[in-house]
């Protein structure tokens, strides 16, 4: 560390918001309905599922980690929401509750394999990935849940803001996303998943209990899964057991875009809010041009990539 | 157990191979192990096989697009003694593979999706499961000019083409022909996006497509799935009155069709196709003569509302004929 202080930009916080900028002046230039009220709620609406799945993600990826099971997880959730209150005729807000529950226990498996087995996230969850994809489907027998109570729908309503239609769930998204930019700034469990991303050797040293945060963290992400099935049920009006098998890279690439480093400890969360919307942006913008939607996964893979390298420089740049 | 007489376990052994050679081995390699559509192929393959004495193996990608896992399978069934196999092919990277078999006397059949080289091919016309749908939208529209969205499947999978090309050669729209795996596009198709065959995936494309032109009045689905998504989209923009065609004829899309969320459903037969899939099996052991050419499975346009002059089936013959759970 150098002494002298320099006052250097920091592009890994700024980034992402520059991108999202230009991504949208460039569109609106080009697509007239593009900036209107309407179709910017559609684009919240349209992202909110991986939204919250990244919110979950980004809180691992800080302590160093990575989940790979997270759509799987979110989609087994989503079955159990619906088949319980469909099937079982159990209370809705019963059946919501078992969902949450079922999703944070599996987060709750990982965080304790994580930390107790002490075996790579990676590999982890990639396991959880195959157990809760196996587990939907057999549950499931490959059926789609229909016929849902209006209770479990509600979040995929709109309300009236102006003249703007804006949805339930996104507004769900953004006081999460709100929370947990409160919770990693201004409370002492936050500070310390930096603090344990950065060095849990050091996080250790100064008594922080490494494994005990970890196992939250994991344990957290596994609640935020729980919502966002909730909000991709409300979404599509059904329980879906094909739901998720993308969604796992979607929200990784969410969190990159953001500024998260993958190497933990440093990142914004609110950063990870903008590069999923980046991507919706995108999806949206080109189709309002009537562009192949191939283009929009090049040029998801092209930031991807610069985000990263963005990251890279900057860790140099403060090194 | 330890057996420990050396002539007996021989004796165990030819017994267990002599009746195992006397059985006809077929094999079957769908592209998942979930889908609805492959559980009835393979319910359709394994009643087949118990009539016709037949022991059945069963395999399936990981994924859609999964051919190493396809690939692993028919080398794994080759090994196990089938002499045919029934694949529904991911991805043309198979064909290296299926040619060796070949080679080695195997039959490879395809089912439901083509590849270049299959001894023979069981599937639906997917060209003309689009037609119907197509000739049917032309009449429900009555004359009104058409303002279409196209919610396909993924760029460069012939089943898409062939449905879409279909469709808009049954609208009257001029199209590239069957052998196309180019989607063609007209004035009248307003918006084309990617639903992956999904139901949240078509529901964001038709968002985004409503963005673009709010005056859509008939919608094209690759599959069920998709027009639900569809149908949720149109929905929650309050539009009424929207024509959506689509293309399978699962349980739960002719639901819908009842209901009225879909307007006329293609509906194709993959238990037929696994069944004749096996009795070609049985008579290649019996005659050494393979299966040629493409055998049409059938479809048949399901409609909410017949339509003078287009021929169609009510619902009730499609929940009759229908795969996955009624």
């Amino acid at each position: 560390m150098s002494s002298k202080q320099t006052r250097h930009i920091p592009w890994g916080a700024l980034g992402p918001w520059l991108a999202l900028l230009a991504t949208c002046a460039f569109f609106a230039t080009q697509a007239d309905r593009f900036l209107s009220g309407e179709n910017l709620s559609l684009v919240l609406q349209q992202v909110m599922v991986v939204g919250v799945l990244a919110i979950g993600q980004t809180l691992i990826i800080l302590t160093a980690g990575i989940d790979l099971s997270c759509g799987m997880v979110m989609a087994l959730g989503g079955v159990v929401m619906t088949k319980f209150a469909v099937d079982y005729g159990i209370n809705p807000y019963l059946a919501i509750g078992c969902g949450l529950a079922v999703t944070t226990a599996f987060g709750l498996l990982n965080g304790l394999l994580v930390t107790r087995i002490k075996l790579p996230p990676f590999i982890v969850t990639l396991g959880t990935l195959n157990i809760a994809f196996a587990i939907t489907q057999i549950y499931s027998q490959a059926q789609t849940v229909t016929d849902l109570p209006s209770t479990l729908t509600v979040l995929g309503n709109t309300f009236n803001l102006g003249s703007t239609e804006v949805g339930y769930g996104t507004v769900v998204m953004i006081g999460l996303y709100l929370l947990a930019w409160f919770m990693l700034r201004e409370s002492a469990p936050g500070r310390h998943i930096y603090a344990v991303g950065n060095s849990p050797e050091a996080a250790r040293l100064t008594g922080i209990p490494v494994d005990r945060v970890i196992l939250g963290v994991y344990a957290l992400a596994g609640l935020f899964y729980g919502i966002a099935a909730l909000l991709s049920v409300a979404r599509t009006g059904v329980g879906d057991p094909q739901a998720g098998q993308t969604e796992n890279l979607d929200a990784i690439t969410a969190v990159v875009l953001g500024g998260t480093s993958l190497f933990g400890g440093r990142g914004i969360i609110l950063g990870t809010l903008v590069g999923a919307v980046i991507v919706g942006v995108f999806r949206n913008g080109l189709t309002l041009m009537g562009v192949a939607s191939v283009y929009q996964t090049l040029i998801t893979g092209i930031l991807v990539i610069l985000a990263v390298a963005a990251d890279q420089m900057s860790r140099k740049g403060a090194g | 157990m330890k057996i420990k007489h050396p002539a007996l376990v021989t004796a165990l052994f030819f017994a267990a191979s002599s009746t195992m050679a006397a059985q006809t081995v077929v094999g079957l390699i769908t592209k998942t192990e979930t889908n609805p559509f492959f559980v009835k192929m393979k319910e359709g393959a394994q009643a087949e096989a118990k009539k016709l004495d037949v022991k059945l193996l069963t395999a399936a990608g990981k994924a859609d697009g999964d051919t190493a896992g396809q690939i692993t399978a028919l080398e794994n069934m080759a090994a196990a003694g089938a002499k045919t196999i029934l694949i529904t092919a991911s991805g043309d990277a198979i064909i290296p593979t299926v040619k060796k078999l070949q080679a080695k006397g195997v039959q490879v059949i395809a089912l439901d999706s083509p590849f270049d080289g299959a001894d023979a091919l069981f599937a639906t016309d997917n060209y003309k499961a689009g037609q119907l749908i197509g000739q049917y939208a032309k009449a429900a529209l009555g004359g009104k000019p058409a303002k279409i969205a196209m919610l396909d499947l993924f760029p460069g999978h012939p089943v898409g083409a062939q449905r879409h090309n279909g469709f808009m050669a049954g609208y009257g729209l001029k199209a590239n022909d069957a052998k196309s795996n180019e989607l063609s596009t007209a004035p009248e198709i307003v918006c084309a996006a990617d639903s992956f065959g999904d139901q949240a995936k078509g529901q964001t494309a038709m968002e985004n497509c409503l963005q673009k032109n709010p005056d859509i009045n008939l919608v094209y689905t690759i599959n069920e799935p998709a027009a639900a998504g569809a149908f949720n989209a149109l929905q929650k923009a309050k539009k009424e009155g929207v024509t959506i065609v689509s293309v399978d004829g699962g349980c739960q899309g002719i639901k819908d069709t009842a209901k009225g969320v879909i307007a006329a459903t293609s509906q194709q037969y993959p238990l037929k196709m696994a069944a004749m899939g096996v009795q070609a099996g049985v008579d290649y052991v019996k005659s050494g003569k393979k299966a040629t050419g493409y055998v049409d499975t059938g479809v048949t346009l399901i409609a909410n509302k017949a339509i003078k002059g287009v021929d169609s089936k009510d619902t009730q013959v499609g929940t009759d004929l229908c795969w996955g759970k009624k």
